[in-house]
């Protein structure tokens, strides 16, 4: 699974949306019907997924689906990703 | 009975007074019990009585101050139980003197226990609990806390923040279907109580209408009541138990 599925997965799960709706120009808040507590539940979610520490002032700039895939791109969490699916076998 | 029947509860400063006999009445309606306090050994013998109520009781040694020791804490509980129902937020000391004397170091001793340590298990059970979309916390106030008192400003000023700490997380974690409360003891009959003068002793007994000091059960009682479905509606709120001494 890359990072992307992870990642809508994630959020299909946490905020009851459907898959199509989490497109990366989609908004946590005014597109997915997420309220505020929402937004640190999911963040709460991606750091128990990836196991990585989201620092708020990180958290609070992730505001979209595409925001989320950057930013965990950028700490190299695609890559980690690849690296479990191959230790895995 | 038996109206917490299977529920978990985590109860700080559970080796005596307020904290112990809150244990055990939790216990008396079934709940399984994660029992902390600042020595393993100073909560064995609250532990052993909850088994001897048919409860499962888990203890853990932990400075509630401390941010890494009460995580690790609520990890633990929550691998050993696989659920935290009930947080009761008990722990708590005095370090009373004038406020024109008084060191920085009781100021600080005492907010970081009675309000941090709150703050602290606050924070590590409210992520279970939202995930649960259930919990209830109850954190143990006290009436010093709602008319402050002379000595105890370090005292009166965490109780207080305990206070404010209830209701902010009652309006944010409502949503998820976790309720907070406070009681708020008045004199109850204790270790940290058997240390004031006679002549206080007795100007309080004065000014409670129901004319006895509170035993530590008159508090236990109003605790289990929070934690059970019977307050399904009641959050953000503050229950004095103080033989009328304060009437809101």
């Amino acid at each position: 699974m890359s990072l992307e599925e992870k990642v809508k997965e994630i959020i299909v799960e946490q905020l009851g949306v459907n898959a199509e709706q989490v497109k990366p120009e989609a908004s946590f808040i005014e597109d997915l019907g997420a309220d505020s507590l929402d937004t640190v539940e999911l963040v709460m979610a991606f750091e128990e997924e990836f196991r990585a520490e989201i620092p708020d002032e990180d958290a609070e700039k992730l505001t979209t689906v595409g925001a989320v895939i950057e930013y965990l791109k950028s700490k190299g969490f695609d890559k980690q990703l690849e690296e479990n699916k191959s230790s895995n076998g | 009975m038996g109206f917490l029947k299977d529920k978990v509860a985590l109860v700080t400063g559970a080796a005596r007074g307020i904290g112990r006999a809150i244990a055990l009445r939790l216990a008396d309606e079934g709940a399984h019990t994660a029992l902390c306090d600042l020595r393993k050994e100073w909560v064995e013998e609250t532990a052993a009585e909850v088994a001897r109520r048919g409860c499962r009781a888990e203890i853990y040694e932990v400075d509630v101050s401390q941010a890494a020791q009460v995580q690790a804490c609520v990890d633990a509980a929550l691998a050993a139980f696989g659920r935290l129902d009930i947080l009761v937020n008990n722990a708590g000391i005095t370090k009373d003197g004038f406020l024109a004397r008084m060191s920085e170091a009781d100021w600080d001793a005492v907010l970081n226990v009675n309000l941090k340590g709150a703050f602290l298990f606050t924070k590590a059970a409210s992520k279970p609990m939202i995930r649960q979309r259930s919990g209830v916390i109850v954190n143990v106030a006290s009436i010093i806390g709602l008319i402050g008192n002379a000595g105890q400003c370090n005292y009166a000023a965490s109780k207080a923040g305990l206070i404010a700490l209830t209701k902010s997380t009652a309006k944010e974690l409502a949503s998820r279907n976790i309720r907070a409360n406070a009681v708020a003891p008045g004199f109850i009959q204790t270790a940290m109580t058997d240390k004031l003068p006679e002549d206080v002793r007795r100007k309080m007994l004065e000014v409670t209408p129901l004319g006895r000091f509170g035993q530590p059960e008159d508090v236990a009682n109003v605790v289990a009541f929070l934690a059970s479905d019977a307050s399904a509606y009641v959050t953000g709120q503050v229950i004095t138990v103080c033989g009328g001494m304060v009437m809101a």
